[in-house]
């Protein structure tokens, strides 16, 4: 079968989820291929080969990863030229897509950005403006570059021992020119990461003011879930805006989101619209959130938030 | 400081939007068009930047003749002139041909800078930003929360999923910008008359030395092989609450395995 190759999406060797999830989707359709950029492999190599790399690219210089996407995306360009995969798939983040954008434009070849399903022929499933309509689009160029959501398939176990091949690179000008002086990890806590959690719980206006985020992140907590916040909480400054849910923030697409004290405007559905179960707490009866949800609360997100904690903590 | 920011019309979201049955393109009838949210957040950057070092703030658009409106929203903002690049041949353009266009263009009228907001509130792709970085040969600075410029020096922080990277590059440069990087400003009366009378430069893709076979519907690398509404969500439970709401929805999510 012909290879397909996966960019293992890991922070300084900690794979993230979407990785397998990516690895599960490209041994559907031919022989998954990790391609591993930068320091860190030999402490996942395992992870990989749990999920079924038949094959791992070991691009270990450090130099690849001192540098804004470009030496990324001419390593996958000089694999594609030595290897003709079938299909490339990188994690619809930012800097997934700015690598598949580069790499479309080396080869020449069509991107598919922010699918949620792989089809036969590599047609790619995508839930567009908001989630009001699902497309199907192909790529007719070169070699598909297709940029796959996080959260959109299950990972699958299928334990394998990959063949591992190294690889090296000699970086063009151009590829160094925006150089990474400093990497800034920014306290994240226990919670998972936003747009790879599997339970999301978000507030918005009705939160009504900083302080009260503490009974989103309490519900959060006892949950283990990522916290979320609409754009009327980060406007108002109650929440940082990297946690914001929507049109012009993240996209969300967790097999559980619980909105709480959010109206449910366009500009947030756009973000969380996909995610599996949903469920809203909101005073007002009439909130377009409701026409989502699995189950909703009318009720003060006050009195229902902290009685869910509590609950959900007593049947621990 | 020559600083260039691409701006693109699109359907306002706040409206129905489609896709055309018959060519599977962004119907740009059915929904009022508005700027991209994002590239208002690009245009105050290159005013920002335009107030402390100087230069000439350019506009460029890709659309047909309607996007016109969104280049008056920028030269109402304070953008001092624009480029509208329009032809029929460009309809249906992937951001692979997209991408080839706009750099031609950028070739043409030359650049210090390029600010583009991170994405599109239609596509979403979030690919245009590198893809002109990739086809200009000049640093890619994207996803941008802070931008500085020192001389011919730029630093800047980009957003990333475990906090930000701080970046360092030489001008001429390819910069995105996410929300929050700043405030935009509203235009003025004073503004929105002076926007009348600022020169607006129409070109067709033959001025721009842009190859109609590269782009359009017949240059796209990918294709939309079909669409349809998404299918409605079953009705959920929605319960008012009598004091026991935080318990029931606790049975819910019991009755679901999440608890």
């Amino acid at each position: 079968m012909a290879e397909i190759l996966v960019l293992v999406d890991h922070v300084d060797g900690e794979v993230k989820k979407v990785t397998f999830e990516l690895l599960t989707l490209a041994r559907r359709h031919g022989d998954a291929a990790a391609v591993w950029v930068g320091p860190g492999y030999e402490g996942a190599k395992d992870k990989l080969a749990e999920y079924g790399a038949a094959k791992v690219y070991v691009a270990a210089d450090e130099e690849l990863t001192s540098y804004v996407v470009a030496p990324k995306a001419e390593l996958l360009a000089q694999l594609v030229a030595e290897k003709s995969p079938a299909a490339v798939l990188v994690a619809a983040t930012g800097e997934g897509k700015e690598i598949a954008g580069r790499l479309a434009v080396k080869t020449e070849s069509g991107v598919l950005t922010d699918v949620v399903d792989v089809a036969d022929g590599f047609v790619g499933e995508h839930s567009i403006f908001g989630g009001a309509i699902v497309s199907h689009a192909k790529v007719t160029k070169g070699t598909p570059i297709i940029a796959v959501r996080p959260n959109s398939t299950a990972p699958e176990a299928a334990p394998s021992t990959p063949a591992e091949e190294q690889v090296s690179v000699t970086l063009s000008d151009a590829a160094k020119a925006a150089k990474v002086v400093e990497k800034v990890v920014q306290e994240k806590g226990e919670r998972p990461e936003l747009t790879e959690a599997a339970i999301v719980v978000s507030g918005g206006r009705g939160v009504g003011g900083a302080d009260n985020f503490k009974l989103i992140e309490e519900l959060a907590d006892s949950l283990g879930a990522a916290v979320g916040a609409s754009r009327a909480a980060t406007d108002a400054g109650w929440y940082p805006h990297t946690f914001q849910v929507g049109q012009t923030g993240k996209t969300v697409s967790p097999q559980l989101y619980i909105a709480v004290g959010i109206s449910g405007a366009i500009q947030h559905r756009a973000g969380m619209q996909t995610s599996k179960t949903i469920v809203a707490i909101n005073k007002d009866p009439d909130a377009p959130i409701f026409e989502l949800v699995d189950y909703g609360i009318v009720g003060d997100l006050f009195q229902v938030a902290p009685q869910l904690t509590e609950e959900i903590t007593k049947r621990k | 400081m020559n600083i260039v920011v691409c701006v693109k019309q699109v359907p306002d979201t706040a409206t129905e939007r489609k896709l055309r049955s018959d060519d599977k393109t962004l119907d740009r009838e059915a929904a009022d068009g508005v700027i991209n949210e994002l590239d208002e957040y690009a245009v105050e950057e290159a005013l920002t930047i335009k107030e402390a070092h100087g230069g000439e703030v350019t506009v460029l658009t890709m659309g047909p003749e309607k996007a016109s409106e969104s280049i008056r929203k920028a030269l109402a903002m304070g953008a001092d002139k624009a480029v509208h690049v329009s032809d029929e041949a460009l309809h249906g353009s992937d951001a692979l041909s997209t991408s080839y266009a706009l750099a031609q263009v950028l070739k043409k009228v030359g650049f210090d800078i390029v600010i583009l907001g991170a994405e599109s509130t239609d596509a979403r792709t979030g690919l245009l930003a590198s893809m002109l970085s990739e086809r200009l040969g000049v640093p890619q600075v994207t996803l941008a929360n802070k931008v500085e410029i020192d001389g011919s020096s730029l630093t800047a922080q980009r957003l990333t999923d475990y906090g930000f990277d701080r970046v360092e590059a030489s001008l001429p440069a390819v910069v995105s910008v996410v929300e929050k990087i700043n405030e935009p400003r509203y235009p003025s009366f004073k503004g929105i008359m002076a926007a009348k009378k600022k020169p607006v430069e129409k070109l067709a893709v033959a001025d721009a030395e842009i190859d109609a076979a590269k782009v359009g519907l017949a240059g796209a690398s990918t294709e939309v092989v079909d669409f349809a509404d998404a299918p409605p969500r079953e009705k959920g439970q929605i319960v008012k609450d009598e004091g026991d709401g935080g318990v029931k929805v606790a049975e819910f999510l019991a009755s679901k395995k999440f608890i």
